[in-house]
């Protein structure tokens, strides 16, 4: 079978891969689709171990991870319609008011 | 309850009301319980005094008390709010509560439509509550308390036109002369606890003669500092410097408090603690040379004053200086004599100089006025009674009270002390009716503003004689000028009344002193010392009618004359320009010096510093909050990892 261990190097390489989206990508939807990445490269982890530990836990947890992400995702997408709406833009260097 | 307590009490009352509300009531109203309080305290004041008299007499002096209750407990200290009236504070409170409620009167007319009548009238009442503190006190504590009460509201007064220029500045420098004083006072006192471990009068006065050593250091020095303080409040040399500016005051202020009571403050001390300086023979002779010296310089000064306030202002010294000289020489009731009659006429005189300021619209310069005589019958009359009283005219009360101060002199001291203390005489008598005949006599020199052409009947027509509030209380004085002299004069049946109410008090410390120069002067010498002091008051008032109104180029051919004396005197002996030199310049480059190093310097740097450098801090900090998101996004990576690393671990 495949050695556990593949998954969490993959599970590190997809959370990596997200990270460095966020800081590097402008556009929030890209932004959004990374943090999504990096949720599920978590996700990824747990099952691996809960494979590994032959416990249940991690698949839980899974869950919420799941259903919080679903919901993080409408209330994001909401925001950005609503900043785009003002702003015609998605280019989050465009939403800088808050500073100094 | 007590009278004693009733007295402060009512003007105490009187200040409230007009303090805290009298500014919303109509001026007549703030006069009338102004005036109800002296009134009022006057009541008590007679009251109380018959109360004593009515006490059975013996050796002792006799004593009414009340006791408020303990005022300062701490440790072994205790200071009660106790009052005493003996016979000398019998005459203090008569003087102070009697002239002082018919000042309360003239004030009425005097400062109608002021518009801050309510301040006057509190402040005089509050006055009134302080100097009657300071003379009923039980223990010097108290007494201090009234002490620095009577100079409080002499700066609130002095100031009372707050929004002139000089009034503020001339309370300021009463009040911080007067500090110089009290600081001598309070050392003073210190001894005093020190030695006796009690401040109450009467303990220390009984004690002192057994426990100090007679003629040491300690009471000297006790003495003299007290008398430091005296000389502030009393403005004597060299703490005299303060009462001629004072005279920016309203008149009824300069009446009541620069010549008949505030002023005899010191007086009263030196003489309720006269056993102390009865066994200081230095302190004794300092008190006299002072007075002496005093006396002499301020009638000097006075001949020269062109402002009617100023002459009578000198002359006040001077009096105070002539009652310095009593106590110095033994004479504690002399002094307190003289105390009282000035009181009477000095009021008179100044509430006269008032008069005549009311009716000129406010001039004050005696080169401006002349011919009142006949336009300001009742002041020109009540005037003269005034000086003659001053010059010692008998049977003026001034002749009797001045003449017992002589006798002192030269049963005291000698030929040559009596001289001074004559030359003193003529010279009051020489500048009184100086200022009588430029004030009453010869042609109008007013000048007046506008209408130059305007027929000058018109413009007279403005001098008119005062209200009856303020002439009635002219005349009153000036009967009393006339005839309180009787009371301390032994030439007639009954002998000296007040030297025998006040014997007790003084316990034959009078004759001790008198008797130990030269025993006791005989009738003989007393009657030809008493017309020799009449010749020379006579002799003053002829002179100065010659100058000034017979011959009036002698005045002017004098002034010529002895101009180096001249110049002297009308710069009052450059007094304040050497204070001003030595003293305030000198304090004022100090406090520049302080405002820059220590003010600025040090604690601006530390206020500001600590603002400054919030400042900075926020400055470099708020770059941090770029608005970026994708660097915030960085950092939180970045952060995260760090932390893993460290945990990690």
């Amino acid at each position: 079978m495949i050695a556990p261990e593949a998954f969490l190097y993959l599970a590190a390489v997809l959370f990596a891969v997200g990270l460095v989206g966020v800081v590097v990508r402008r556009e929030a939807i890209i932004i959004f689709m990374c943090i999504e990445l990096m949720l599920n490269a978590v996700n990824l982890t747990f099952v691996a171990f809960s494979r590994l530990l032959g416990s249940i836990d991690g698949q839980v947890i899974v869950f919420f991870s799941l259903a919080v992400a679903a919901a993080e995702v409408v209330v994001g997408l909401a925001i950005i319609v609503a900043i785009f709406r003002e702003r015609a833009t998605t280019d989050v260097d465009q939403i800088n008011l808050l500073k100094f | 309850m007590s009278p004693l307590i009733l007295m402060p009490l009512f003007p105490l009352l009187g200040f409230l009301v007009n303090g805290l509300a009298g500014h919303r009531l109509p001026a007549r109203a703030a006069g009338a319980i102004g005036v109800g309080a002296a009134l009022a305290a006057f009541a008590a004041a007679i009251g109380a005094v018959r109360s004593l008299l009515l006490l059975p007499l013996g050796d002792e002096a006799r004593v009414l008390e009340a006791f408020l209750g303990d005022w300062i407990v701490a440790g072994d200290f205790t200071s009660s709010l106790g009052f005493r009236l003996d016979p000398l504070s019998a005459v203090m409170v008569l003087v102070v509560t009697g002239v002082g409620f018919l000042i309360h009167v003239y004030s009425l007319g005097y400062m109608r439509g002021d518009g801050g009548e309510w301040r006057f009238f509190a402040y005089l009442n509050l006055f009134l509550v302080a100097m009657l503190t300071l003379v009923l006190a039980d223990n010097l504590l108290l007494l201090f308390l009234g002490w620095e009460g009577v100079g409080l509201c002499s700066y609130l007064l002095i100031g009372f036109w707050y929004t002139r220029t000089a009034p503020p500045d001339a309370g300021l420098k009463a009040f911080i002369v007067n500090r110089v004083g009290d600081f001598g006072f309070l050392i003073g006192v210190l001894l005093l606890w020190v030695a006796f471990g009690t401040l109450d009068l009467g303990e220390i006065l009984a004690r002192a003669p057994r426990e100090l050593e007679p003629g040491g250091a300690l009471v000297s020095s006790i003495a003299l500092l007290l008398f430091l303080g005296a000389t502030g409040k009393s403005a004597q040399i060299p703490l005299h410097v303060w009462l001629p500016d004072a005279m920016e005051g309203p008149t009824p202020v300069s009446a009541l408090i620069h010549a008949a009571t505030m002023v005899t403050a010191g007086v009263y001390l030196v003489a309720r603690a006269h056993v102390l300086y009865l066994m200081a023979p230095l302190a004794l002779g300092v008190v006299a040379a002072i007075g002496l010296a005093t006396l002499v310089m301020a009638a000097t000064v006075a001949l020269t004053q062109n402002d009617i306030k100023r002459v009578l202002a000198y002359s006040t010294i001077s009096q105070l200086g002539y009652m310095f000289l009593a106590c110095g020489l033994g004479a504690f009731s002399a002094a307190i004599f003289h105390l009282m009659t000035h009181a009477f006429f000095k009021a008179l005189l100044f509430l006269g100089a008032g008069s005549v300021i009311h009716a000129l619209g406010g001039e004050q310069d005696l080169r401006r006025m002349g011919g009142l005589a006949r336009r300001l019958p009742i002041t020109h009359l009540t005037f003269v009674t005034g000086a003659l009283a001053l010059a010692g005219v008998f049977p003026l009360a001034g002749f009797f009270s001045k003449d017992a101060i002589l006798v002192a002199a030269w049963v005291g001291r000698g030929p040559i002390i009596w001289g001074v203390g004559l030359a003193g005489a003529f010279l009051t008598a020489f500048y009184m009716f100086r200022l009588v005949v430029l004030a009453f006599y010869g042609a109008s020199r007013q000048v007046h503003a506008a209408n130059r052409s305007a027929s000058r009947a018109a413009n007279h027509a403005h001098v008119h004689e005062s209200p009856p509030s303020m002439a009635g209380v002219l005349v009153l004085l000036a009967i009393l000028s006339a005839g309180a002299g009787w009371v301390g004069t032994d030439l007639i049946a009954g002998g000296n009344r007040l030297g025998s109410f006040l014997a007790p008090v003084f316990a034959g410390g009078e004759h001790i002193a008198l008797t130990e120069a030269h025993g006791h002067p005989t009738r003989a010498l007393e009657l030809s010392l008493a017309a020799i002091s009449l010749a020379v008051g006579v002799a003053g008032i002829l002179f100065s009618l010659i100058a000034y109104r017979w011959r009036p180029g002698l005045a002017a051919a004098l002034r010529r004359g002895l101009a180096p004396l001249h110049t002297l005197f009308s710069h009052k002996y450059y007094f304040d320009e050497f204070y001003g030199r030595v003293l305030v310049r000198p304090l004022f480059g100090l406090a520049a010096l302080a405002f820059r190093w220590v003010d600025v310097g040090v604690i601006d740097r530390l206020v500001n510093g600590a603002g400054e450098s919030v400042r900075a801090a926020a400055q470099s900090l708020r770059l941090l909050q770029s608005g970026y998101v994708r660097r915030y996004a960085l950092v939180f990576a970045l952060g995260v990892a760090i932390i893993l690393g460290l945990v990690g671990r």
